[in-house]
């Protein structure tokens, strides 16, 4: 079968599928290209036969493949690929073995397809040759690809370079696109003479974007190997580049450190004290917390928030994924959570200054995901210094400390919480507190049943909290 | 001074970011005539530097002034380098001709803190804009954004940009502290946290059903410098894992100490640990793609250093012979991906050719395996590895050959 130049895939696909329906073997088809090859065997060119009994099916993922190992040049490319297109028709899973030898050897020949096509897209350089007084302007590139991708490679320059006119001409092919429209002219060429003065600017950079402290001379030709470098400008530069590098090290090494500029302290000394955004809270510095080593791990301390004299301080664990992020106490989904039963429980969460016992998130990170980490006695007890603060600005009547954590940070106990729930004990400073589980036990409960009644108890004991301070109002004789 | 002699200085203070990177955007292209660019999903390196580093973007800095004092920088205010400034128009010419003559996939830009770090990112954002809202320009932009700017300006460069990067350089607070005294740890770690949570806000439909505009849809990455302040692989590896889980990075970059010209007396130059970071991108990828943590490569008692001759994945498998031999045939992905020699495409090659039969020794060969590293690990229909796997000397068997002392 002869194979033309342009709309090598679509004739390739016709022929191979007239063929294989009237069930031809491999063996006794012979692709060549109708220009070149051909003329060797001096067998004339049958015409197709029409359409046969087989039934040819591929999997989804064969058109595309085919189309790029059509443009091979590698011996046997088009054989190849017929051969599995007919094993195909047996063994409808073939492409997912890649431990066949054939499937292996059409999938390299296509990988070599997509890295000339990858290539071209890289390494074409337009040159500008804009007539004066044209109201589009005009580039040409020339390019030397090593298989026959001109038309595979079209597309896409055509979806990047849509506003200018362009040619990118290779020896056998020239692709050209005018005013939106694309259209190939299969023709001999030889490297057009074109100058371009914006070259000078490209090697400019091309020079200075190198680092010369880190030659690498192996990996830059894996990469970007010679043959392509007669059509670069930016190529001429490489062997100046590399003889150089040592020398431009060495200088710099050895030049003596200089004394800074006399501006540069004027500079330092005028920058301006960084103000940090603490606001309205009550512990300013604690961005700064040094105290235990999780301030370097998290994103921000998490204070308070809440009317600095609130009646009613409820204190969580820690902040979490979220708050981290946000910079505010119960705004995940266990805040989330709380205020759901805290409105269900006659409790407006505007009325309270809630906070954490410890500031700083902590996690283990994993993958793209942090996961929580209880906080340990010794980062609790730290922490406590700015719970204490907090407790002592806001002055509140009672406190309720939701989960373990809190319980152990404000009465010194975090043991044995269940059966402590509901109950009022007295922190280390002496002011109520009531004590009752953290939202996140009932995200973290394992059956639903557990999960309805750790939520009816947290719903319980906000109601209890709610109506202490209605009964304060009533009686203002209790402090 | 000549737009060359301009572009000279400010290319060659930009050349320590060692991100190029310009794949992993939406795809746009300009087919409807009225604009220039596209992307489409993977990037293009569109030439090689000697150094062996891939250039893709046109990376530059808007200037060099700059009123930190950051030790390790080549543009730090005590530095004596000359000193430059691109127009927002230079910026954008250069940006628009090179991409027209196919030398880039876009822009990377970068500055100097001139005034106060607000006026410097909104001329940025300025440049960003005049590229996207007057060139129509479709290609891609990626910002280094100044963590202490204002949230609107960061909030614009989002939408303009396709990534936004911030660099921490230091591995630890610590050596921000000594070394960058005018960065803060906790507001980059905050300004990487709001473009967390504002890429998350962009996910959603807005009230009215309709897409949010994309939010810096190549996502954002970070910078770290190795080999300057005497922190080991496993703090920056663990520094890593924590930037990657909180703030969702693309990517952290890691970037050999490298000379630079009119150096300071605080930190002496050296010769760049290239394979050193070479490591650390592997361990990278390790812990990104193959399910390691960061402890298991980088164990401290072994002075939290990675293994210089062999790479990170064939030590910790010298180091856990027990795990081995892992059976290609039966193995689930995970122990496949741990295998020294698999890569993630074999071991998805792996797992789906075995559907069709046992696979042999011959058959991993052509799947794309590197077996010379992988058969003292498996088990393949024609292979065991026999006493190879527990021999004493298999560590040998990778590390290079002692060097020859010369005669001469």
């Amino acid at each position: 079968m002869a194979l033309p130049r342009l709309g090598l895939a679509t004739a390739w696909r016709d022929a191979a599928r007239a063929l294989a329906s009237n069930g031809v073997r491999g063996d006794d088809v012979n692709w060549v290209m109708a220009d070149t090859e051909a003329g060797l065997f001096d067998a004339p060119d049958l015409p197709l036969p029409p359409p046969g009994m087989r039934k040819v099916a591929v999997p989804k993922t064969f058109p595309a493949l085919a189309e790029q190992v059509c443009c091979s040049r590698t011996p046997g490319a088009h054989d190849a690929l017929y051969q599995l297109l007919l094993r195909l028709q047996h063994t409808p899973r073939l492409l997912t073995n890649r431990a066949d030898p054939l499937v292996r050897k059409v999938e390299e020949m296509a990988k070599n397809i997509r890295r000339d096509r990858h290539k071209m897209r890289a390494f074409v350089r337009f040159r500008e040759v804009t007539e004066p007084g044209a109201n589009r302007r005009r580039f040409v590139a020339w390019f030397e690809p090593d298989h026959r991708i001109e038309e595979l490679n079209a597309s896409f320059f055509a979806r990047r370079f849509a506003d200018m006119d362009w040619a990118i001409v290779t020896p056998e092919v020239t692709t050209t696109f005018k005013d939106g429209t694309l259209s190939f002219n299969a023709v001999a060429s030889v490297p057009p003479d074109i100058r371009d003065d914006t070259e000078e600017l490209w090697r400019t950079y091309y020079a200075n974007i190198f680092n010369p402290a880190r030659l690498k001379i192996k990996a830059m030709q894996a990469e970007m190997p010679k043959k392509y470098w007669k059509n670069m400008p930016e190529a001429v530069l490489i062997p100046d580049l590399i003889a150089q590098a040592e020398a431009r090290v060495r200088d710099m090494r050895e030049t003596a450190p200089t004394l800074a500029p006399a501006r540069a302290r004027r500079i330092l000394d005028r920058l301006p004290e960084r103000s940090l955004p603490s606001g309205e809270t009550a512990l300013q510095g604690i961005e700064a917390c040094t105290r235990c080593p999780l301030g370097q791990m998290a994103t921000q301390a998490v204070p308070g928030e809440g009317p600095m004299d609130a009646r009613l301080m409820i204190v969580g664990e820690q902040p979490g994924d979220q708050e981290d992020l946000h910079g505010r106490p119960f705004v995940g989904p266990a805040g989330q959570l709380f205020n759901e039963i805290a409105a269900q429980a006659g409790l407006d969460r505007s009325t309270v200054y809630l906070t954490n016992a410890v500031k700083h998130f902590k996690f283990t990170p994993r993958g793209k995901r942090r996961i929580h980490q209880r906080p340990s006695a010794s980062e609790v007890h730290h922490c406590r210094w700015w719970l204490s603060r907090e407790v002592s600005q806001v002055a509140p009547q009672l406190i309720m400390a939701m989960g373990a954590t809190a319980a152990l940070s404000l009465t010194g106990n975090g043991k044995g919480l269940l059966k402590r729930c509901g109950k009022i004990e007295e922190t280390l400073e002496g002011i109520r507190v009531l004590i009752t589980l953290h939202p996140s036990a009932i995200l973290r409960a394992h059956d639903p049943a557990t999960a309805a009644q750790y939520r009816a108890v947290l719903r319980r004991d906000l109601a209890l909290a709610a109506a202490m301070l209605r009964s304060t109002d009533n009686d203002s004789s209790i402090h | 001074m000549t737009l060359q002699e301009k572009l000279a200085l400010l290319s060659d203070a930009a050349k320590y970011d060692a991100s190029c990177a310009s794949s992993g955007t939406t795809r746009r292209h300009s087919a409807d005539g009225k604009g220039l660019g596209s992307t489409e999903g993977s990037g293009i390196c569109h030439a090689y530097a000697p150094d062996g580093r891939c250039i893709s973007l046109l990376k530059i800095l808007m200037t060099n002034f700059c009123i930190y004092d950051c030790a390790y920088c080549i543009n730090r205010v005590s530095s004596n380098v000359e000193r430059a400034r691109f127009t927002p128009e230079e910026v954008v010419h250069l940006t628009i001709e090179f991409y027209r003559r196919n030398y880039i996939e876009g822009l990377f830009l970068s500055s100097g803190i001139i005034k106060s770090p607000d006026d410097t990112m909104s001329d940025m954002v300025q440049i960003a804009r005049t590229l996207r809202e007057e060139h129509h320009f479709r290609g891609y932009i990626h910002l280094k954004t100044i963590p202490d700017a204002a949230p609107e300006l960061i909030e614009e460069a989002g939408l303009l940009a396709d990534r936004l990067s911030m660099n921490i350089e230091m591995p630890t607070d610590a050596g921000i502290k000594t070394y960058a005294p005018e960065k803060n740890p906790d507001e980059i770690r905050r300004a990487m946290g709001n473009v967390r949570l504002r890429k998350e806000e962009a996910r959603n439909k807005t009230h009215t059903g309709r897409r949010a505009p994309k939010f810096a849809p190549a996502g954002q990455s970070t910078q770290l410098i190795v080999g300057a302040d005497g922190a080991n692989d496993a703090t920056i590896l663990k520094s890593s894992t924590r930037l990657y889980a909180s703030y969702k990075l693309k990517r952290v970059y890691y970037s050999a100490f490298s000379p630079i010209p009119d150096s300071t007396a605080s930190l002496p130059l050296i010769k760049p640990p290239l394979v050193r970071e070479h490591r650390l991108y592997q361990a990278d990828w390790l812990m990104r793609f193959y399910g390691f943590d960061a402890d298991e490569i980088t164990p401290e008692p072994d002075g939290g250093m990675l293994d210089l001759e062999i790479d990170p994945k064939l030590a910790w498998a010298l180091a856990h012979r027990e795990a081995f031999p892992v059976d290609v045939n039966r193995a689930s992905r995970e122990n496949l991906l741990r295998v020294p020699g698999f890569g993630t495409k074999s071991v998805g090659r792996i797992l789906s050719a075995r559907r069709s039969g046992a696979l042999g020794y011959g058959d991993l060969r052509r799947i794309g395996a590197l077996m010379n590293k992988a058969k003292p690990f498996i088990v393949a229909r024609d292979w065991t590895p026999g006493s190879l796997t527990d021999a004493a000397n298999l560590r040998a068997r990778f590390t290079p050959p002692p060097e020859q002392l010369s005669l001469l």
